[in-house]
């Protein structure tokens, strides 16, 4: 039979073509949506099976920012809040890459962070916890990756502080964080926590990851190497957003 | 023995928790920090299209109102291309559109609204045309991972009946669950759409 009679004749096959999308969800790592020691999730979690479906246009893309919309303090926690002086705490700079399951760098990442003070109160109207306000304290900044991925800021170590879970929670020392990759399928919040912590491990939203290596990748080792003799220690964050698959193959996507 | 698969492994989500404001939009939590805010406003007089306001309410389980989420959308301009470099259609992006926003239900009223533009359909690279939508996802204290849903347009009945993905929705009655209705408020159109976290109501989420 020649191919010319054949009804699915030979043409070049090109893996990239029609394959916009982002690698499919590793939900092993990923917490469930309803986890019962986390109590808030029980009303709050879908029952229904999530849709799986490939990604469109729709969430291929995304918003895209620039360095011209932050602020010079903006990721300087110690200082874009400061009013009679520097706040109370431990001055720690936080700083890592945001990479894709690819490994690649993800460039102009919006990385946006929370926290609460040293004291463990957030700048909050509705946080009404004991420890006092830090009048030098926003709690919160932004920063965009360069080229490498590669982001940092200077803030003060935030302290634990307790909830209502059980009747004698506390959450580990964390900053939150929030991330855009280049899709919208890619976004991201967080938290990142502190080496050493004893809180860490009887936590109830930590453990809603069932997977032990994915929560010690949310625990941020102190990194001497960057701390700033007399000034401030370092503790290294790296995060990682979901690969695309178009990056796999030879010629890219316009954007890729 | 075998190869080993060198990819990364996605970061472990966490509940953005109730004091996500402080970070995303901290004029919600109290304060005033950036010169340049993110917000729901995601037009300028110079936006091309259709001005319309999107709003909505957040349920949980139990019918209660969910005060505390953070919602964000993104979409298409009016021509239907996004402002991204890997929509390749051959439509006119506008400079005056980046097409997200972002709003936190009142804390009084659980009410979150965008101003906006009501988008054009995409044509995605395998030739299929969608309906006009927004992609909207959205993360509180209580969700672990961020819930992604989309909002389509209740005057576009024969788009959406059209629309590859609402039609992957098995249960044809759910398909109603992303389908914004329309009214007038002082001549502007309004579409409101409630979303129900779970429940005989429950919204449809994806995993795309």
């Amino acid at each position: 039979m020649s191919d010319q009679t054949r009804a699915n004749a030979p043409t070049p096959y090109h893996p990239a073509q029609g394959n916009v999308g982002f690698y499919q969800r590793n939900r092993d790592v990923q917490p469930a949506a309803f986890t019962a020691i986390y109590k808030t999730s029980t009303l709050r979690s879908p029952r229904n099976a999530l849709l799986s479906l490939p990604s469109c246009l729709s969430e291929f893309t995304g918003p895209v920012f620039g360095h011209n919309e932050l602020g010079a303090l903006d990721n300087d926690l110690i200082r874009n809040f400061a009013k009679t002086g520097d706040p109370i705490g431990e001055r720690i700079l936080v700083h890592g890459r945001v990479l894709d399951e690819n490994a690649k760098p993800v460039r102009c990442a919006l990385v946006e962070f929370w926290q609460a003070n040293a004291g463990g109160r957030y700048r909050h109207k509705n946080d009404t916890y004991l420890a006092p306000i830090d009048p030098n304290f926003g709690g919160c900044g932004r920063a965009l990756t360069d080229n490498d991925g590669y982001y940092f800021f200077r803030t003060i170590k935030p302290g634990p502080y307790p909830w209502r879970n059980y009747v004698n929670s506390w959450r580990p020392a964390h900053i939150h964080f929030s991330l855009f990759g280049t899709g919208f399928a890619q976004r991201l919040v967080t938290q990142m926590y502190f080496e050493g912590d004893p809180l860490i491990k009887i936590c109830p939203i930590v453990n809603t990851i069932p997977d032990a290596s994915a929560i010690e990748r949310l625990i941020a080792p102190l990194d001497l190497n960057a701390a700033a003799p007399m000034d401030l220690l370092a503790y290294r964050f790296d995060m990682v957003l979901r690969g695309s698959r178009s990056t796999l193959f030879e010629n890219k996507l316009a954007g890729n | 023995m075998i190869n080993t698969l060198n990819y990364l492994t996605e970061t472990a989500s966490q509940t953005a928790g109730p004091y996500v404001h402080i970070g995303l939009i901290p004029g919600q939590a109290g304060f005033d920090i950036f010169e340049n805010n993110f917000s729901n406003i995601m037009v300028t007089p110079e936006t091309l299209g259709e001005r319309i306001t999107v709003e909505g309410r957040v349920f949980d389980g139990s019918g209660t109102l969910v005060r505390d989420v953070l919602v964000e959308v993104w979409q298409a301009n009016a021509a239907g291309r996004y402002n991204h470099p890997a929509d390749t259609q051959n439509k006119p992006i506008d400079p005056s559109f980046r097409g997200w926003g972002r709003a936190g239900s009142d804390f009084e009223t659980g009410v979150f609204s965008f101003e906006t533009i009501k988008p054009g359909c995409v044509t995605n690279p395998d030739g299929r045309t969608g309906a006009p939508h927004l992609s909207v996802w959205l993360v509180s204290r209580g969700i672990n991972i961020g819930l992604q849903t989309r909002l389509y347009f209740a005057d576009e009945a024969e788009a959406n009946a059209n629309d590859p993905v609402l039609r992957m929705i098995e249960l044809q009655a759910r398909r109603a669950t992303l389908i914004a209705s329309r009214s007038e408020r002082d001549g502007k159109a309004i579409y409101s759409l409630d979303i129900h976290l779970q429940g005989p109501d429950e919204t449809v989420f994806f995993d795309f």
